[in-house]
């Protein structure tokens, strides 16, 4: 037994000699002190991380069996289900993990809004987790287009087209996004390509330089406090602890109960009611004939209501360009939500009313909104849908005023528990 | 932090027992993963059994068909063949009696088939996977003797006696294979399923 | 072009809405299927070749998987379910030729391979339960769930023929006809329970060819949160162990 390890600490040590394995080892785990107070709301990141895991390793599997031609891409996506041995299991994880990756961030940006993470010294880290976000909605999307089933196809035709609403180029713009008149085997090899190679390539990239610039500042925690600012003698964070081993430990928890709920949605409900394997989507696509009811799939639909909501012309341009305008407001918005916080404090915590109030309705406002997206509008939806795009833009717009005016508590020296 | 009340060994066998089971569940999880490299249902499909019609094929010749994407050779001996068979011994074949070389049970023998008559074979070179050529003819040049008809590969010069035996000093190491196979009648052979299997 | 197409979606979404928010025909019929009753589904798919197989095919269903899921043996299989082809690992495909098919009934039969997944159970039961008689239309039925299907009544002679009983109401101002109820015009070999008990079955098994991996999956899902939770335990109780150490 000693000697094995005798041996394995000399191979650690030569490798160390050449690489950084030590330091790296330190910097991210051993040595990387976070905040003792994380609370359940400080799972979704891992999670994501699992669930892009999940992704990359069932996605080089079914490539094996898929192909990427019109004439057999939807009967290629059958044989995985069928004659592929346990080929239905890991299309299934996929396609699960499609809407779990939404699922968990969405919630991780919601932690991020919750205690202020994106806040001053962190403005980077959100940067590149709403870059991840932005390629995450294009990776899905893309891939939602392989089944090529009814909805694949009318989706990404409609998607496409919104490029069309952009003057002068946009006509151009969408058959240069298709590679052809319509939503055809052409598009369907090009996404193909960026969906397996291009996009994962940039997720991995962006999730490195995300952690890379978390871990150079260091995690933000519920109370909003700085831990680095209260030093032991020994120069570490009072307030810190080291991630391994007490969050790889706590962790590995969480992650076993994602696991099950992620096992349970697998096995249980892959279709989830119709909301992450559509009905529709068992059709192969047929360009003569759109299904009677299309809508995205649950995660763009709080953008697609606020597409759907502008139904006035105004300043020259029309109401269709103008949606779409919104829409891709709506999305960069977040973006700015470091320059546009002015309030003194991170954490939901230490702030007064005003502010808690205004980010429930605006929550309220984000899943009314993807609520409606699911749903044929009607005179009272797009009423509703239009109020809500209204209170979605108006959270954003005048953040700078109601994040000074709300009357914070005082924060305190160091982390509560 | 403090360091006074860590129960060490505790801890080292909760990693542990984590460590095992999250194992466990690790090989489970990659159980999915590595059987669907197997051949798929459709790969099966293709792969299935076939008939060979033996009615209309003369004696001393060959008839080729593919199953599982290889050339599959039933060969009618005539009785001069399988009479040329027992010539040939340890001191020509590498492995006359089949011991080490791949057949079903039925067709370990001298003749290496079911049925003297026929010779059922893989028509794959045991060496490096080529499809050797029929050779019937006992007057071929540039072959090793002593010859009596059989199998020669263009690839690397392995032959082949008329029971697929391979010849000493040749590089491939066993004989030809045999696929299981049965007769459904006196015409008609299926190659991929056993004798005795039922239909 | 982008106008046209948005014009689509929203005609599309319109026509949905109003399809959605009225009368869009008589209830459907609960199928209520078992995948766990296996003679439901070997009766099923016995109907399923016998019936359906002539114009629709399964093409992504094997004969030599249902013959191996539903406990069917081989030479059974291939001696009284196997009419377009002799090899148990073929697909259940159909002699006819699309082309044929399309000049036959206008339109090309679909495969119903994953029809289960895209209509869903309560559709087919309807569907197969909504035939009467029309002589308006060139089957001479028509379908309550289904109206102008192109599909012949093909599991009349089991039915038999019912006529259906319209009663003339005013809804929002407007005259529409509403179904009643269906009256039998001629028997056919089963009565009305036995028929809905075989419509039944044939939809179970259009279930089971929708996702043959069903039949497995629910087991498996029980064993492997069991796992999980095994895994959590001891994963907790580690994390627990650790966290003694924070204060």
């Amino acid at each position: 037994m000693n000697a094995i390890v005798r041996q394995l600490t000399g191979l650690r040590d030569w490798v160390d000699d050449r690489f950084p394995l030590m330091s790296l080892w330190n910097d991210h785990m051993g040595q990387y002190y976070a905040p003792k107070n994380f609370n359940f709301w400080y799972y979704f990141g891992v999670f994501s991380l699992v669930t892009f895991v999940i992704q990359i390793l069932t996605g080089i599997w079914l490539v094996m069996n898929y192909k990427p031609d019109g004439a057999t891409a939807f009967a290629s996506v059958e044989y995985i289900m069928r004659d592929v041995e346990w080929g239905w299991l890991i299309r299934y994880m996929h396609s699960t993990g499609a809407s779990a990756f939404f699922i968990v961030i969405y919630l991780h940006m919601f932690r991020g809004m919750l205690y202020g993470s994106y806040k001053q010294p962190r403005e980077l880290i959100w940067i590149l987790g709403m870059l991840l976000y932005l390629s995450l909605m294009a990776e899905a999307f893309m891939g939602y287009l392989l089944p090529w089933g009814q909805m694949s196809f009318w989706g990404a035709q409609v998607i496409i087209s919104l490029f069309g609403a952009i003057p002068m180029i946009g006509e151009t713009l969408t058959e240069w996004i298709r590679g052809d008149y319509v939503v055809s085997d052409i598009t369907l090899n090009r996404f193909f390509s960026l969906h397996v190679i291009a996009l994962p390539f940039a997720i991995a990239g962006l999730v490195l330089l995300h952690i890379i610039a978390l871990h150079e500042v260091g995690s933000n925690n519920p109370d909003g406090v700085e831990i680095k600012k209260t030093k032991g003698a020994d120069g570490k964070p009072l307030d810190g602890i080291p991630f391994h081993p007490y969050y790889s430990v706590k962790d590995f928890a969480g992650i076993i109960v994602f696991l099950m709920l992620f096992s349970a949605v697998v096995f249980f409900a892959p279709e989830m009611g119709g909301y992450f394997l559509e009905a529709n989507n068992f059709i192969p696509a047929n360009p003569m004939q759109t299904p009677l009811h299309i809508a995205p799939v649950w995660y763009f639909t709080p953008y697609y209501s606020i597409l759907r909501a502008n139904t006035i012309n105004f300043f020259f341009i029309d109401a269709k360009l103008w949606g779409v305008i919104f829409m891709g407001l709506g999305v960069m918005a977040f973006f700015f939500l470091p320059w546009l916080d002015r309030s003194p404090v991170k954490s939901i915590r230490y702030r007064g009313g005003l502010y808690k109030t205004i980010l429930g309705i605006f929550v309220v406002c984000f899943l009314i909104l993807g609520y409606l997206g699911l749903l044929p509008p009607t005179e009272g939806r797009t009423l509703v849908a239009q109020i809500c795009t209204v209170i979605y833009f108006l959270f954003f717009l005048l953040m700078p005023i109601y994040t000074k005016l709300d009357k914070t508590k005082p924060v305190p020296d160091r982390v509560t528990t | 932090m403090s360091d006074d009340a860590v129960d060490t060994r505790r801890r080292r066998f909760l990693t542990g027992t984590t460590v095992v089971i999250g194992g466990i569940g690790a090989a489970f999880a990659a159980v999915p993963f590595v059987s669907s490299f197997q051949p798929s249902a459709k790969a099966k499909a293709i792969g299935a059994p076939v008939e060979v019609d033996v009615s209309k094929l003369e004696p001393g010749q060959r008839i080729i068909q593919k199953w599982r994407g290889k050339p599959v050779w039933v060969v009618r001996r005539t009785p001069e063949m399988i009479e040329d068979l027992k010539s040939l011994d340890g001191g020509a074949l590498r492995d006359p009696e089949s011991a080490e070389s791949v057949q079903p049970e039925y067709a370990k023998n001298a003749w290496r088939s079911d049925k003297p008559e026929f010779l059922v074979l893989v028509g794959v070179c045991t060496h490096l996977g080529c499809s050797p050529s029929f050779v019937p003819e006992l007057s071929a040049a540039g072959v090793k003797q002593p010859w009596k008809g059989g199998f020669f590969c263009p690839c690397h010069g392995s032959q082949f006696d008329l029971a697929g035996r391979v010849y000493s000093g040749v590089p491939a190491p066993t004989n030809m294979d045999v696929p299981p196979y049965r007769f459904v009648n006196d015409t008609k052979i299926v190659v991929g399923e056993d004798k005795g299997d039922a239909a | 072009m982008r106008t046209l197409l948005i014009a689509i979606l929203l005609c599309c979404v319109s026509v949905a809405a109003n399809a959605e928010s009225g009368h869009g025909g008589p209830k459907m019929l609960n199928a209520n299927v078992d995948l766990g009753n296996t003679e439901s589904l070997q009766r099923g798919a016995k109907l399923f070749v016998n019936y359906c197989v002539s114009c629709h095919s399964a093409n992504y269903m094997r004969y030599g998987r249902v013959a191996a899921d539903l406990g069917i043996p081989e030479d059974v299989m291939k001696a009284n379910m196997m009419f377009t082809t002799d090899k148990i690992g073929e697909p259940m495909q159909i002699a006819m030729k699309p082309t044929d098919a399309e000049a036959w009934f206008g339109v090309t039969p679909p495969d119903l391979s994953v029809v289960a997944r895209s209509r869903g159970p309560d559709w087919l039961f309807s569907f197969l339960n909504g035939f009467y008689l029309d002589p308006a239309k060139p089957t001479g039925v028509n379908n309550i769930y289904f109206p102008s299907t192109a599909m012949p009544h093909v599991l009349a002679e089991l039915q038999g023929l019912n006529r259906a009983v319209f009663e003339t109401e005013t809804q929002h101002d407007v005259e529409v006809q509403v179904f009643k109820q269906f009256e039998s015009e001629r028997p056919g070999t089963l009565d009305d329970t036995a028929y809905r008990k075989a419509t039944r079955d044939l939809v179970n098994f259009l279930v089971y060819v929708g996702e043959p991996a069903k039949l497995v999956r629910y087991a498996l899902g029980v064993k492997v949160i069991a796992f999980l939770l095994v895994l959590w335990i001891v994963a907790y109780a580690l994390k627990r162990e650790y966290w003694k150490d924070v204060h």
